[in-house]
């Protein structure tokens, strides 16, 4: 024991170290939100890969019950096919009224109180907190389109990351005809971002329109987000590489809005309940 | 007794440069000096490791504080401060003739260049790397960690010009 102490006074500027930064990561781990994520999504993946392997491994042992199964539901549906091809088509008419629909989308008026755009993650500050109705993940447009995202909330202000962070995406589509893929800002230039995962069978033009898509609770459909400003197909990929001059002027943005979706509980509940159903297969 | 006002208002004066002014203006997009460091460059070369230790963190701490990135400069700086005296017992060769404090008139303007440069590019390899935080990209960031230490140093330099000339 007496050793030990020794061995450590002897050695205290080191243990010093080793404490000062094991404290600064954990402020980087429990503060940062990017760091965390990419912590944990790294452990996992390790773990996951071992699963992967293991299951691999295994399915080999359990295909003959596998194929008994899938042969039993092959000859249920078949029969099944033949009780419908053999009913007579009755024609009938129902009388339905659908409830008119709530309004879905409210909006909060806010102004940024800081921002930045060349950082490789910028944040918005705005001037409404939690007293105002704002929670975390709504999301932020202005006048020219979409903004960003509220991460944090205070009682009278609130966080968020910017569009140009290049910490998250945003499920977009052209709006001429609907095919959709993820905005990211490449960390480069403020009036930037790029289009993803569009086919290469999808016809583009240059000043093409883009929107959100809707698929996310926190964007309406249909929210600007910029213009193509060029494409080009890279050899090796299936998706075109586009870059997208977006609608919103970073510099210059000062007002803004909070978009609420009411029924965004609703959705992610019963959206969780598919997630759960896969974990029980 | 001025020894003793000397550090906390140096202390004050760079926090409040770094969180009011470099971290507002940012040239060509991905240079962002950090002039900070110059709090723990100047601690008197005979302040026990600890002390020096103690003094990066509390650093960085308060700049994370201002900056919105809990722990990063903290990391960075305590990483930078343990690394600060084997640097100066590196590039010192004759003891005796060593200022204890560090300066570009103490010390002699190589001397004082070269432990700026290598202390700054250490602080800035630790600081722009936990940032990215994955070796994606790894030349970008090594650019990113060249251009800005440049900057720092540059202005550094340029400090001992200006103020804390004792």
């Amino acid at each position: 024991m007496r050793n030990l102490f020794r061995f450590i006074l002897g050695n205290h500027v080191f243990f010093l170290f080793i404490i000062l930064e094991i404290l600064s990561f954990v402020f980087i781990f429990n503060f940062n939100n990017y760091q965390k994520v990419k912590f944990l999504n790294s452990s996992s993946r390790l773990t996951g890969k071992v699963y992967d392997s293991y299951s691999n491994l295994t399915q080999y042992f359990n295909l003959p019950s596998v194929n008994r199964e899938l042969a039993q539901e092959n000859a249920r549906l078949r029969g099944m096919l033949e009780i419908h091809s053999t009913l007579k088509r009755i024609p009938d008419s129902l009388f339905i009224r659908f409830p008119a629909k709530e309004q879905v989308y409210s909006y909060i008026p806010a102004r940024i109180i800081s921002n930045s755009v060349d950082r490789q993650q910028n944040y918005l500050t705005l001037d409404k907190g939690s007293r105002d109705g704002i929670k975390p993940d709504m999301g932020i447009i202005s006048a020219n389109g979409v903004t960003g995202i509220i991460t944090n909330v205070s009682p009278s202000f609130s966080t968020g990351l910017s569009l140009l962070n290049t910490r998250w995406n945003i499920s977009a589509k052209l709006a001429k005809n609907n095919y959709f893929g993820s905005l990211t800002w490449d960390g480069k230039n403020y009036r930037h971002a790029l289009l993803n995962e569009i086919p290469y069978h999808v016809e583009l033009t240059v000043g093409d329109t883009i929107v959100t898509s809707g698929y996310s609770t926190i964007f309406p459909e249909g929210v600007l987000l910029g213009i193509i400003e060029s494409f080009e197909k890279r050899g090796g990929d299936n998706f075109y590489t586009i870059s997208v001059k977006l609608s919103v002027d970073f510099k210059s943005v000062s007002y803004v809005e909070i978009i609420e979706n009411k029924e965004k509980q609703e959705i992610l509940s019963i959206q969780k309940l598919n997630s759960d159903d896969e974990k029980v297969d | 007794m001025r020894k003793w006002i000397k550090y906390p208002v140096m202390f004050t004066v760079l926090v409040l440069v770094q969180v009011l002014l470099f971290n507002q203006v940012h040239f060509g997009g991905f240079l962002n000096p950090y002039v900070y460091v110059l709090f723990i460059l100047l601690l008197p070369i005979s302040m026990p490791q600890y002390q020096v230790l103690l003094f990066s963190f509390l650093m960085g701490i308060t700049i994370d504080w201002f900056s919105n990135t809990l722990g990063l400069h903290a990391a960075a700086s305590v990483f930078m401060g343990l690394l600060r005296f084997p640097v100066i017992k590196l590039i010192s060769q004759k003891e005796s003739d060593q200022s204890n404090y560090p300066g570009l008139k103490q010390t002699g303007i190589r001397w004082f260049l070269l432990y700026v440069s290598i202390l700054v590019v250490i602080h800035h390899f630790i600081l722009f790397n936990v940032e990215v935080f994955s070796f994606e990209n790894f030349h970008r960031t090594l650019l990113r960690i060249v251009a800005s230490s440049v900057f720092t140093v540059i202005f550094l330099f340029l400090s001992q010009f200006v103020v804390f000339r004792e």
